[in-house]
């Protein structure tokens, strides 16, 4: 059971007014709050703990280092990882789909092989498989989109040959809210040996994950989408890729021995982490972690698929409103478009009622060219949003209506 | 809701839901695309320049209360003038929904344009008021193509 008013004072943000109204925060598919734990835990860092890492023999260091290897192993215990040299510290999900393709998938690929994603990915799940078909004459292959937002599994059969390389597919839709089924997706790529990389930047903070259970080889998600910093993320990757994959970056930290004739790299995970990382992040995301661990991210869902439940029932009895992504298996996010009046608009107005949504493409640009539109309003809901707030919402979109008429 | 009042106001609802010179110019001497990545908003703008006075234009396209409004009153106040008044008036406007100073004559000139004032509270909002005026430029900008019917 979540204890609402415990959890939202813990998130000094929502106490905040917005042009005289209380805060309604619902653009959680876009970043997260934070709550004072996280922001707590960086200011211990930089109070009592600092230093650089793995480089010093001094108290500092050796405490700092000691907190940022900690992290990892909260990592590795979070979605369940086998070891924790299976974690990679990347600057978010963007980041950790860059390393997979350079670092993994670009060395091997020959003119003619495929790169299988889906229509519903992020752009930051399309344009670095596409920049790495474009360097070696890879092709870019498609799960098509069903009308509900549903992707249209029947076609995967047909889809996944000798010739695909590695699927890359969204756990959770930014813009339709879709939970796909990915242990399908993964059961079906791995018959034929194909490796899987899970987009879990949605999925990370509204679901348990069990990479193992999954058997996903490739998982990636960002550190701000779970309510900790921003510019820290995690890549999980089965050793026996990690062991064979070239490094990313080159610089410090990521070498054992170095001479201008030849360099040694370093153990993994540190192979992909060149230079000083973020240390302050690790920490936060680490904290941000063991406090959704301590809510439960049971009881977060059960709460959110109670909001998100409530929300649909109320916005779908609006006349002239339309949600975009109706899948039967949705996590709490909704889109929707309102008969005649443009996205951007209802943006601003709900804005002035104090309502937080986003209005865009959602970087799903794909999505929204599958419906011919070019935007929508999406509201994406967290364990400290109310049912109050979503009668709030309701209201403001109803003044949409009347403003715009 | 009074910012609101200021920027949703009646003239620009009106030309949202009845947007004027709302067609392609088959004929034109001049013709841009402007788009709007962040909101998606595109618009096509459609100008017949005749020893340069803007003998006719026109737009089609789709976007938000405040970028289509815009285009609908510029395509009305701009029909008649100048290239040259029309540089002028882009200024003007640029001002006006950015929140610089404007003289009383420059802001007599604007005459119904005036109503995007409202615009200069709400920063997000700037891009779809000027998206079309932007087009516009780029549309006198570019090389004249000739007179075609397409
Ligand atoms: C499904 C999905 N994938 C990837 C990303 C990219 O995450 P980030 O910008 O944190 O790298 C996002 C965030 O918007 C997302 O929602």
């Amino acid at each position: 059971m979540i204890d609402i008013n415990k959890v939202r004072s813990d998130f000094p943000i929502l106490g905040t007014k917005v042009y005289g109204k209380p805060l309604v925060y619902v653009d959680n598919a876009a970043s997260t709050q934070k709550p004072q734990q996280v922001i707590d835990s960086i200011t211990d860092l930089y109070s009592n703990h600092y230093a650089n890492i793995h480089r010093g023999v001094h108290h500092l260091s050796q405490k700092s280092t000691a907190l940022y290897e900690g992290a990892r192993e909260t990592v590795k215990n979070f979605i369940n990882a086998s070891k924790v040299e299976e974690i990679v510290f990347v600057r978010g999900t963007t980041e950790g789909v860059n390393l997979v393709a350079s670092s993994y998938l670009e060395p091997q690929l020959e003119p003619g092989d495929e790169i299988l994603i889906s229509e519903m990915e992020h752009h930051s799940n399309i344009i670095p498989w596409q920049l790495t078909a474009e360097r070696t004459g890879a092709l870019l292959k498609i799960i098509p989109l069903l009308e509900n937002g549903e992707l249209d599994l029947s076609a995967l059969p047909d889809l996944l040959s000798p010739r695909v390389k590695l699927v890359a597919v969204t756990h959770m839709s930014n813009s339709l809210g879709t939970i796909n089924d990915v242990s399908l997706i993964i059961e079906q790529a791995h018959a034929l040996d194909i490796p899987v990389l899970i987009d879990g930047a949605q999925s990370i903070a509204h679901m348990p994950i069990d990479v193992q259970k999954l058997d996903c080889d490739f998982f990636v998600f960002s550190g701000h989408k779970i309510y900790g910093p921003t510019g820290i993320g995690a890549l999980y990757a089965k050793e026996k890729h990690l062991l064979n994959m070239k490094p990313y970056q080159g610089g410090g930290d990521m070498i054992l021995n170095v001479s201008f004739e030849k360099t040694e790299y370093n153990d993994i995970p540190y192979k992909f982490e060149a230079g000083t990382p973020n240390i302050e992040g690790t920490i936060g995301m680490a904290a941000a972690l063991d406090y959704v661990s301590e809510l439960g991210i049971e009881a977060i869902d059960a709460y959110e698929q109670e909001l998100l439940a409530y929300a649909s029932k109320q916005f779908s009895e609006i006349e002239g409103l339309q949600i975009i992504g109706t899948a039967p298996n949705k996590g709490c996010i909704i889109s929707f478009v309102l008969d005649g009046i443009h996205p951007h608009d209802v943006g601003t107005i709900m804005d002035m009622e104090g309502v937080a949504v986003r209005t865009g493409h959602h970087c799903t640009q794909p999505v929204m060219d599958y419906y011919n539109i070019s935007a929508t309003t999406r509201v994406s809901l967290s364990f400290y949003n109310t049912i109050n707030e979503i009668d709030e919402i309701t209201k403001a979109i109803t003044k949409v209506k009347e403003l715009m008429g | 809701m009074s910012e609101l009042r200021e920027l949703y106001q009646e003239v620009i609802l009106d030309h949202n839901k009845n947007p004027r010179n709302f067609k392609k110019l088959e004929l034109h001497s001049h013709h841009a695309n402007g788009h709007n990545p962040l909101c998606g908003d595109k618009l096509e703008l459609f100008l017949d320049v005749v020893e340069g006075i803007i003998k006719d234009i026109s737009f089609v396209g789709s976007g938000c209360a405040i970028s289509t409004s815009s285009a609908s009153l510029m395509t009305q106040f701009l029909k008649g003038k100048s290239i040259a008044e029309t540089r002028h008036y882009f200024e003007y406007f640029h001002d006006l929904v950015t929140g610089k100073e404007l003289d009383e004559e420059a802001l007599e000139g604007l005459g119904k344009l005036a109503v995007f004032a409202g615009v200069q509270e709400f920063p997000a909002r700037v891009k779809c008021a000027s998206l079309s005026w932007h087009t516009l430029i780029n549309a006198l900008d570019s090389v004249d193509e000739p007179a075609a019917t397409e």
